[in-house]
């Protein structure tokens, strides 16, 4: 978990990692909408084709992209799997009971598949070449519009930020407390589902206790450094939109006008 | 001597409990350093939350610098405090170094380009500029105290309060947060307030304050606070290591004229002691 938040940023300076992040979580939201316009093998390929240029301009090794898909493999499978075995139509391959493999299920399956891979790879980009401060940064900045409606985006970001910082340190408690447990012979690791979650009770009631006593010195200390309402506060960071952000943004927009062409 | 802190009979008690202070009266003198001293439980943090105005006066004035703590006041008064807190880890608000030194001055809306150079100043003045990048989770205790340190010098207030500031740090990180709040002190002209348990922090103090269930029982020098060390066991505090060698000694029939001396003081008393015989 501390590695899937943290250990995740790789310092850079290419093209990608300069981008600001407000227009990279934009850029996401707008790959992940265009893929599910892609059906057939040409649209794919465009989008395939895009997130391997990306992915050479983020300057990150591919091994990298590769370990982001390691814990998902199990979700893919399964859902390529139930798409291969359970959808109809087509020429029957195979069949056995409930159970039917047709042509157009295994193509429909390898589609789902590089779809799949696809978000993955965009959303590995994003984390990779943005610190999780530029990720709650860009939430900010986006959601900006939100204001005229008396929505608390700062205070919402200011709360990102914070649950962020506090994540390490939670981590760390949480490993004292795992530990403090088993050397008194709690087992966490097997015995029934019933019994793991009994023995993760000892673990949460010191963990929450902890974090509340944290929630609650951290106030009392903003208060003290002058915090009195996050909406009125001038900021220390800005990431200002750049030329290579409207490069990007063209580029992507090409790329999904081109897939609504190609599409069946 | 201008009294930069006036407590003036205030009475305070927390929801659903006795009365924790009653009548009780202080003065801080400007640019002196006052430790505050006194047992778990004898109230000595929640007057300094009281003086910063986060806990709320029943009774009684607190005046800093001219002004009233009250809720008009009470952003200005925040301005001439800095805090720094027991817990390196519960007052780290930003995420880098850096985020965590601007907090305060985003609180008071400082402009962007004037808040990159106090920061800068401020990390530089406590030697952690190079650590700007850093997340907390990567610091000591000592270097996170100096990063709160770093965020309080960065809005140049007129007294800093040390909430049991050292008492999580080891004893090195003890002695280097104390000498950089003494330089930081002297550069600045700056009033301190130490809150401690820590006798040897309190030896150090121009003026001692002690406190035991929510009485000041005695204020004075520390040589003459120490000295009394039947005072100090009975309130249950452990007298420093040199007054207890100096009630030993006298217990042996050896007597120093003078009632409290720091170690070396004391190390050169007793070498002379041993030359003359």
């Amino acid at each position: 978990m501390n590695n899937f938040l943290f250990g995740r940023y790789l310092p850079g300076n290419s093209w990608v990692h300069q981008m600001s992040p407000q227009s990279k979580l934009m850029l996401s939201f707008y790959f992940v909408i265009v893929i599910f316009f892609a059906n057939n093998l040409a649209s794919y390929a465009a989008l395939a084709a895009l997130i391997a240029i990306v992915i050479l301009l983020s300057g990150v090794s591919i091994l990298f992209f590769l370990k982001g898909i390691r814990p998902l493999i199990w979700l893919i499978i399964f859902t390529v799997a139930l798409q291969i075995l359970f959808s109809a139509g087509g020429t029957v391959l195979w069949k056995w009971g409930p159970f039917s493999v047709t042509n157009l299920s295994l193509i429909n399956g390898g589609f789902i598949f590089i779809r799949f891979l696809l978000i993955i790879m965009i959303s590995t980009v994003l984390t990779l070449t943005t610190t999780p401060l530029a990720i709650a940064d860009g939430v900010q900045t986006v959601l900006k519009p939100l204001k005229k409606v008396k929505f608390p985006v700062d205070t919402l970001a200011l709360m990102l930020s914070i649950a962020l910082r506090f994540v390490p340190t939670l981590m760390d408690e949480m490993e004292t407390i795992l530990n403090a447990q088993r050397s008194r012979g709690v087992d966490f690791g097997s015995g029934s589902l019933k019994h793991r979650v009994q023995a993760a009770v000892p673990l949460l009631v010191p963990l929450f206790t902890g974090a509340i006593n944290h929630a609650e010195n951290l106030s009392t200390a903003m208060e003290a450094r002058g915090f009195s309402d996050s909406e009125h506060r001038s900021k220390y960071r800005i990431y200002r939109w750049q030329l290579k952000d409207t490069v990007s943004w063209l580029v992507f927009l090409l790329v999904g006008g081109l897939v609504l062409y190609l599409r069946k | 001597m201008k009294d930069i802190i006036q407590v003036k009979n205030i009475s305070f008690n927390y929801a659903d409990q006795p009365l924790l202070f009653d009548n009780l009266s202080l003065n801080v003198h400007e640019g002196e350093w006052l430790a505050l001293i006194g047992q778990n439980g004898s109230g000595k943090s929640t007057l300094a939350r009281l003086i910063d105005g986060l806990n709320v006066l029943k009774q009684g004035q607190i005046i800093v610098d001219g002004l009233l703590v009250n809720d008009e006041n009470i952003l200005d008064i925040r301005n001439k405090i800095g805090m720094v807190f027991q817990n390196p880890e519960d007052q780290f608000v930003g995420a880098t170094v850096e985020d965590d030194v601007a907090f305060g001055l985003e609180n008071r809306q400082v402009d962007r380009e004037q808040m990159h150079h106090i920061v800068e100043r401020s990390l530089k003045n406590v030697n952690m500029w190079d650590f700007r990048d850093r997340i907390p989770a990567n610091l000591s205790g000592g270097q996170k105290q100096r990063v709160a340190i770093a965020g309080i010098v960065a809005l140049s207030p007129q007294i800093i309060i040390l909430d049991e500031a050292t008492s999580m740090l080891d004893p090195r990180g003890r002695q280097d947060i104390l000498n950089l709040v003494r330089e930081i002190k002297a550069k600045n002209h700056l009033t301190v307030i130490s809150i401690t348990h820590d006798i040897d922090e309190a030896a150090g103090a121009d003026r001692v304050v002690v406190i035991n269930h929510g009485k000041k029982i005695d204020e004075d020098v520390p040589d003459k606070i120490f000295a009394n060390t039947e005072q100090l066991e009975q309130i249950g505090l452990d007298a420093p290591y040199t007054s207890q060698l100096i009630a030993a000694l006298k217990g042996k029939g050896v007597n120093l004229n003078q009632q409290y001396l720091d170690s070396e003081r004391l190390i050169a008393w007793i070498k002379q002691l041993v030359s003359n015989k």
